[in-house]
């Protein structure tokens, strides 16, 4: 037999499991329980990555029955360029943070005990494979709620503390509604695909062939972007992402803020352009709206958070509001058979999925090392972080640099070709998509800036200035291998912006199977050198040259500095005239995102006060003043508590039923007996 | 013994399993329950071994046999036995609304009627008149329990659903299978039993069989 991608993505998952079967064994001596696991699951990645690359560039479709599920219900795997591409996508990031983990999990050893988040983790990894091989509805329904436990366990690893069991019961709450929405999506297309007569229509293969009315497949389509979007944190489902991932232990975050939020992305391009295919253009542009609302709000959350977690936590919802504006531009571009456009907004949207897997695991890798270092989660206790960890600065500033799009990083390649795909588009066939497209652009150029705002300021207070806990905080550099995974996420950060003609020639291939149209024949007008879609004339960009030029003067500026002969000292803080400056005066996190705070708060609860304490009741003389602030996400009072307060009054209302006593009780069925006898006689 | 004959036999037994069921549903006194119900039982037994000859189903006097020693001896004994022990002889249950009762009751058997309209047209069987009857059995004797406070008239009322379920085999298709119909005896005679030690340990435990009790278990708001 000789390899295809399929043995080694089932490799992969063999490897995944026998990785599972050894913890029981393992887990009296927890530092070889680490080493071997983590290492496994890394052997794992690797081999699912090289699956994934092989199959994309390649553009091989291989599908198998597996020997497993109910009887007459076997489940079906599959191996196509989408499914490769998103294999590819998790391969990446589960090694990189898999060899983290090594290093961050070690720091647990002598706290609490770390099997549960050994094996969960596994598990997850193990969960998001399945999802993406996935080619039933039932194996993928399965593995999706595999994927969901393992991250609720992940989230509830700290189990001490209220706010992770109250994040983790959210996080389960939401991911359950979502999976039903998804079930009954699967349930509708698999009815049309066998007319509702038996049950052979839960393969994927069956639904490609269905034929379903398009009034029917707009709900089948809404249901499965309602549960793929609360997976994946889409405005208004977003509430639980900032609380799981500010809780769960960082490598964790890392794999679910990176990539698991992705296979919801996976699950809504499958569902579109694969199981669906034809369909109007206003469900492109409702997702295109939700991915902008997500975008704009998700960052301006973002800025007024000051914990660091937090805080990336929100900026993942913003970039998958940027993958969801990439999809519902081929959406929209695919419905007017727009090919070569379509393509580049597919392309954008899964070269942004590509890049925040990329940054965002390497940001949180970062948090987690700052988090490892000193056991600090507000931003607003940190600070001067370079002086004493200075290759996690280095590695976060990288990380920060690429999420705020600008060159020679990854995000600026995905976010100028969602750019392209704005300002190439011509006009469009319909008055509200042309008042629309525009504003897209306006509302995504918005949220680049406010990107940049707030990993300016996620940087600066933690890295910059000076420390402002306390003195003798014992602060370290990480070890090796968590300096490793970060190094490998930065590197790809910097290859993925460098060089994406390379990346966007070996991807091509999803948008030709499922839009049939390539952008290669343009991208690579210039050959490698230049990124130029569609054609040379409207836009083309350069990473080489780009890079070039950046070496270039940051070299000139250094040779002019020192040429001078003169060596440069460092003298004391300016300190304004004021004798002894404190690192409590320095500029805080709270009053940078003042500014937006003031412009943008009309959109959330901010609650603000300030209390003075003053001697013998003079105010003119305070002794103390107290100020705090509170942000509310206005959601909840709209959307949440409504629905919390119906099922209590439904609840209520149910409990009337449980009178206790007997004969209530004998007179329900009674009633209902006498009922049907009367209906179905 | 002619066909119509044997109808007619059938005919009144059934009218008598019916007023033992209305006697059933307002009798106060405990012993008078028992009495009613070991009567129920020698009727059934009675109208089972008639449809046996008549129909020439030879099982059906082993049904019969069986009804005539767990209805009419055995269970009636053990619930004597229960009632003994349990010193609730003298005691004379209220029983709510016996008009009204009676007036669902008659309700029940003028819907049981209408509702076995098709079948009594379809159907070729000698019993074919007292299927309405069988189901009005089981219905009184659900309503007896919705009705009755007490344990022990609970049980009595549960018995006698089985004893219209019975009847109602015996009247639609002759008869169970001998399997199924050994099956259900055994069933009811080891439900005896279990209610019985239940409400021997319930009395013991909290003073009183009445089922009201029960209402405290409720959730609180």
């Amino acid at each position: 037999m000789t390899a295809t991608p399929f043995t080694l993505a089932s490799a992969s998952l063999f490897i995944i499991f026998s990785a599972l079967a050894l913890v029981p064994f393992l887990f009296r001596n927890q530092r070889a329980l680490i080493t071997a696991v983590f290492s496994l699951t890394a052997i794992s990645s690797l081999l699912s990555l090289i699956a994934g690359i092989w199959t994309v560039r390649d553009g091989i479709t291989e599908s198998y029955i597996i020997l497993l599920g109910l009887p007459d219900l076997p489940f079906h795997m599959r191996l196509d360029s989408l499914s490769g591409f998103f294999l590819t996508v998790i391969g990446a990031l589960g090694f990189i943070v898999s060899i983290y983990s090594i290093g961050y999990v070690r720091g647990f050893i002598g706290q609490r005990s770390v099997t549960s988040l050994v094996f969960f983790y596994s598990l997850l990894l193990a969960g998001m494979f399945m999802v993406v091989l996935a080619d039933d509805a039932f194996f993928f329904l399965i593995s999706w709620e595999v994927m969901a436990a393992s991250s609720y366990f992940l989230v509830m690893f700290e189990d001490e503390r209220t706010e992770n069991r109250r994040a983790a019961f959210l996080y389960l709450a939401i991911a359950h509604v979502g999976a039903i929405a998804i079930l009954l999506s699967f349930g509708l297309m698999a009815g049309f695909a066998t007319g509702f007569e038996g049950f052979n229509g839960y393969t994927f293969d069956a639904m490609r062939k269905m034929d379903i009315p398009p009034s029917w497949a707009a709900v089948a389509f809404f249901l499965a972007f309602f549960g793929f979007a609360a997976k994946a944190g889409v405005m208004p489902l977003h509430v639980w992402l900032p609380d799981a991932d500010s809780v769960a232990p960082s490598n964790a975050v890392a794999l679910m803020s990176g990539v698991m939020l992705k296979t919801a992305i996976y699950g809504i391009l499958r569902v579109t352009f694969d199981l669906i295919r034809v369909f109007p253009w206003w469900w492109g542009a409702v997702v295109l709206v939700f991915g902008l609302m997500t975008a704009v709000m998700g960052i301006l959350f973002a800025i007024l958070q000051q914990d660091l977690k937090r805080l990336l936590a929100y900026s993942s919802m913003e970039n998958i509001g940027i993958i969801l504006i990439g999809t519902g531009m081929a959406m929209v571009f695919a419905s007017f058979n727009m090919t070569a456009l379509s393509a580049l907004a597919l392309i954008a949207a899964l070269y942004h999925t590509l890049n925040h897997a990329m940054f965002k695991g390497l940001l949180f890798m970062g948090a987690g090392a700052v988090h490892h270092a000193t056991r600090e989660r507000g931003m607003e206790g940190m600070g001067g972080l370079i002086h004493r960890m200075p290759w996690t600065s280095a590695l976060f500033l990288i990380g920060s640099v690429s999420i705020s799009a600008l060159p020679p990083f990854n995000g600026f390649v995905s976010e100028w070709l969602t750019f392209q795909a704005f300002l190439l588009s011509p006009a469009l066939p319909s008055p509200l998509l042309n008042l629309l497209i525009p504003l897209g652009a306006a509302i995504l150029a918005l949220t680049a800036a406010l990107a940049a705002t707030c990993f300016v300021k996620a940087f600066g207070v933690t890295f910059l200035g000076r420390w402002r806990g306390d003195h003798d905080t014992p602060i370290h550099e990480v070890d090796g291998f968590m300096k490793t995974g970060m190094g490998l996420a930065a590197s790809m950060c910097l290859f993925l912006g460098v060089l994406p003609t390379f990346v966007i020639d070996w991807m091509d291939i999803v948008p030709e199977r499922f839009l049939g149209g390539k952008l290669a024949a343009s991208a690579g007008e210039f050959g490698w050198m230049w990124l130029t879609p569609i054609s040379y004339t409207r836009a083309s960009y350069s990473g080489p040259v780009v890079l070039l030029g950046i070496i270039a003067i940051v070299a000139l500026a250094y040779i002019i500095l020192h040429a001078r002969g003169t060596t440069i000292h460092r003298g004391p803080l300016w300190d304004c005239g004021f004798e002894k400056i404190t690192p409590r005066m320095q500029y805080t996190g709270t009053a940078f995102s003042m500014p937006i705070r003031r412009i943008f708060g009309f959109l959330f609860n901010v609650r603000e006060r300030i209390e003075v304490d003053a001697e013998h009741g003079q105010r003119a003389f305070p002794s103390r003043i107290y100020y705090s602030l509170k942000i509310r996400d206005r959601m909840w009072n709209w959307l949440y508590q409504p629905v919390a307060d119906a099922s209590f009054w439904v609840a209520r209302q149910a409990g009337r039923l449980q009178q206790g006593r007997i004969q209530m009780y004998l007179i329900y069925p009674f009633i209902t007996i006498i009922v049907l006898l009367v209906l179905l006689r | 013994m002619s066909i119509s004959l044997a109808a007619q036999i059938n005919s009144i037994l059934a009218a008598l399993i019916l007023l033992t069921a209305f006697g059933l549903l307002v009798q106060r006194r405990i012993y008078g329950l028992l009495h009613l119900f070991a009567w129920q039982g020698l009727f059934l037994s009675i109208s089972t071994a008639v449809v046996g000859f008549v129909a020439e189903k030879h099982h059906l006097y082993i049904s019969s046999l069986i009804t005539l020693v767990l209805k009419v001896i055995v269970l009636p004994y053990i619930l004597h036995v229960l009632i003994m022990r349990l010193k609730i002889h003298r005691e004379i249950e209220t029983v709510v609304n016996v008009p009204i009762t009676m007036l669902i009751g008659i309700a029940l058997v003028i819907f049981s009627y209408s509702l076995t309209s098709p079948i009594r047209e379809l159907s070729t069987h000698v019993t074919k008149s007292t299927i309405a009857v069988a189901l009005a059995t089981v219905l009184l004797g659900l309503l007896m329990m919705i009705t009755r406070r007490h344990a022990v008239t609970q049980i009595i009322g549960f018995l006698s659903m089985e004893n219209g379920l019975f009847f109602a085999a015996t009247s639609a298709t002759y008869g169970m299978p001998l399997v199924v119909e050994l099956g259900v005896g055994l069933d009811i005679l080891i439900a005896a039993f279990i209610f019985g030690i239940f409400f021997f340990h319930i009395n013991t435990a909290f003073d009183s069989l009445d089922v009201e009790q029960m209402a405290r278990l409720k959730e609180e708001d």
